[in-house]
């Protein structure tokens, strides 16, 4: 596909929009035309007078239910083949893309030999995640997914942010753990 | 030497030594032609057909491998013909190619990769199912084959005829069925078999070692020369920092030749190759005092203290090999020019022997006992050190880089208890580690830069690939520690 220039002019600068106050004026007339117009609706709601749009809504989050768009980037998930055994073939080209450098895989051996290689390990860690949604572009095999919609993912120590494998395949809950202390194993004796 | 022609090389007018061939000549004036079987030291059966250039005067494109320079020879490599032609036989290649690339351990060093984004790139014409063979076959101790991925350059079966001599591959089969396969009855088992995994341009040899331990992308490479014995062959370091997770936390992935044709050519040993599992394990970080009391000391205070043991006592210090020229002339200035040490040992014992043949690996696998000879150093018997320990006459015991135990077995224990004060520098622990009464952790070859001088007298320099574990420093950073502190007291140095 060629590379086509599309030129965009900018707004004229003119006297009035120097002076500010009429563009001031117009955004306000704006934001008071919103309030008006969904105060009558939300009025009109509320005496069950039909024949009028619904007014904009607020969400009471969270003693209500956040809504996700469809497309959403959410909590990973990892996905199976029809056997039960995971996508994954250890690859590490998501952890090659992946910009915050929070999954970490360890490959191993497959038992079957035509899919020569599977995950021991897989671990996001969701504190570092960006949710860019580049492991899942990244995968070959369609072994990684962003749609679990789940979004609310806080605990109360950065271990309990990692996901392992089978947390992110379903096979077992997240539950949190105490947190371990890291020990270095270079360091000598 | 043959003399000098000029020929036309892509329309600008160059010079070659007559006959050498098109693909050697071009590499000479920078231009990389692809190829798969050809290899300087292997030959040039010219079976791959990627190498094609296009000569002036010739009906067909011709192979450059097997084309060569002669006076007024018009070569093109870069016309749209030799382009399709090669990615031609690119495609040909790949017919029954698995393109496994996200399993393959190849991948990001393949030649079939390179190739295919840099001449390739065509959409492919194969409709048929692909060809199945074999997976996963264990070649050997270091080799792991697989049949599907393999284009047929057969460089890994010249190398085991022609290098080695000892015919362990071979191609087996016709048409679509050719593959290469271990000879019946035999196992890719040579000290050499690991040199197939380097000239395989493609996955079907993969090293069992390295398998999926890590990807080569996360790889900083290093210059550096083998210690595993005098020969000196150059390698090339391949550690794992960026992603401490892979290669089992472990920090060296793999050692890989470089090409020098004055020490090694193309090949290094497959014990060289494997024998890095010291540098991330049995590692020494800490400087400490052992008895009576064990305690954590400073750089500082563990020279003062150790230097001032050092002096007026019979020492003898057991060296090795493993030293590396800046080492031997900090060990110098230390032991004889301060100190005035009568017995040096540092003899290639049993611990430091093995076996050797008319290819590269010698028989003393130290890298540098000739840097010692050079200044003049002369080592004592192990024997006459035993006779001396078990008569008392050894009050300090210094030993660097050794392990006791590979040279006087049980003994050694009882022999080290017969010194008053005992030193262990280095980079491992060892089997007698926690016997000492001082440890001073060094840093391993692949932390420190220096100097090895091989058996030929050659010198070689080998880079810093990682940082050093813990506290450790070089060895001549420690003599020069202990020296200062022979020369000048603790109790000066305070006033």
């Amino acid at each position: 596909m060629a590379i086509t220039i599309r030129p965009v002019t900018r707004p004229q600068r003119t006297f009035l929009t120097e002076i500010y106050l009429v563009e001031v004026w117009r955004g306000l007339m704006l934001t008071f035309r919103h309030l008006f117009v969904n105060l009558f609706r939300h009025t009109m709601t509320l005496f069950r007078i039909k024949g009028f749009l619904p007014g904009a809504v607020t969400i009471q989050y969270p003693e209500d239910a956040a809504m996700l768009g469809k497309r959403a980037r959410t909590r990973h998930r990892l996905l199976k083949r029809d056997d039960g055994a995971p996508r994954c073939t250890a690859c590490l080209l998501c952890e090659t893309i992946c910009p915050a450098k929070c999954i970490r895989i360890t490959a191993e051996n497959a038992p079957d030999v035509t899919v020569e290689k599977r995950a021991k390990t897989f671990d996001i860690d969701l504190g570092m995640c960006v949710f860019c949604g580049y492991c899942v572009e990244a995968c070959p095999v369609d072994a990684i997914h962003m749609d679990a919609n789940e979004v609310e993912l806080s605990t109360f120590n950065r271990k309990d942010m990692i996901w392992d494998m089978a947390e992110l395949l379903g096979d077992k809950p997240k539950l949190p753990s105490a947190a371990t202390k890291a020990v270095d194993p270079l360091y000598g004796a | 030497m043959n003399k000098i022609v000029k020929y036309k090389l892509n329309g600008k007018d160059v010079e070659a030594p007559e006959g050498r061939l098109v693909i050697e000549a071009a590499k000479d004036q920078g231009i990389e032609i692809p190829h798969y079987c050809y290899h300087p030291a292997l030959g040039n059966p010219g079976n791959c057909r990627m190498c094609i250039v296009e000569v002036a005067g010739a009906p067909k494109p011709q192979v450059s491998c097997r084309t060569g320079v002669r006076e007024g020879l018009e070569v093109k490599t870069d016309s749209d013909a030799v382009k399709r032609a090669q990615a031609s036989a690119l495609e040909l290649h790949l017919v029954n190619h698995p393109l496994d690339c996200p399993v393959c351990d190849q991948s990001g060093e393949c030649g079939l990769q390179d190739y295919y984004m840099k001449i390739g790139q065509y959409s492919s014409s194969v409709r048929e199912d692909k060809e199945h063979k074999g997976k996963r076959i264990e070649a050997g101790p270091h080799v792991m084959l697989d049949q599907e991925r393999c284009v047929l350059c057969t460089r890994c079966t010249r190398f085991v005829d022609n290098v080695t001599k000892t015919h362990e591959l071979g191609i087996f089969g016709m048409g679509h069925n050719e593959r290469v396969e271990v000879t019946p009855g035999m196992t890719l088992d040579n000290a050499y078999s690991g040199n197939v995994v380097d000239i395989c341009p493609v996955g079907a040899l993969t090293d069992r070692d390295f398998r999926y331990k890590v990807r080569v992308w996360y790889l900083d490479k290093t210059d550096s020369i083998c210690p595993g014995c005098s020969r000196g062959c150059n390698i090339s370091v391949h550690a794992n920092t960026q992603r401490p997770w892979h290669n089992d936390g472990k920090r060296v992935a793999r050692l890989k030749p470089r090409v020098n044709m004055d020490i090694n050519g193309h090949w290094i040993c497959d014990d060289g190759r494997y024998g890095f599992s010291s540098l991330d394990s049995d590692r020494l970080g800490k400087v400490l005092r052992l008895s009576p009391e064990r305690a954590e000391l400073s750089w500082f205070d563990a020279a003062h203290e150790v230097a001032a043991k050092l002096k007026d006592s019979s020492i003898a210090v057991v060296a090795s090999g493993m030293l590396s020229n800046e080492d031997w002339a900090a060990y110098k200035a230390l032991f004889v020019d301060a100190l005035k040490v009568q017995g040096h040992y540092f003899t290639a014992e049993p611990d430091q022997l093995g076996e050797e043949d008319a290819l590269l690996r010698r028989k003393e696998k130290v890298p540098n006992l000739k840097g010692a000879e050079a200044l003049g150093l002369k080592s004592g018997s192990f024997d006459e050190l035993k006779k001396n320990l078990e008569a008392g006459k050894v009050k300090t015991l210094y030993v660097i880089e050794r392990d006791l135990t590979k040279i006087w077995g049980d003994k050694a224990a009882g022999l080290l208890a017969k010194a008053d004060m005992t030193i262990l520098q280095g980079p491992n622990k060892y089997a007698l580690g926690d016997s000492f009464t001082y440890r001073l952790p060094a840093t391993a070859y692949v932390e420190e830069e220096g100097h090895f001088t091989n058996f030929e007298g050659k010198v070689q320099a080998y880079k810093k690939a990682l940082a050093p574990i813990g506290h450790a420093r070089p060895d001549w950073d420690i003599f020069a520690l202990l020296k200062k502190a022979v020369i000048q007291p603790a109790a000066k140095v305070a006033a």
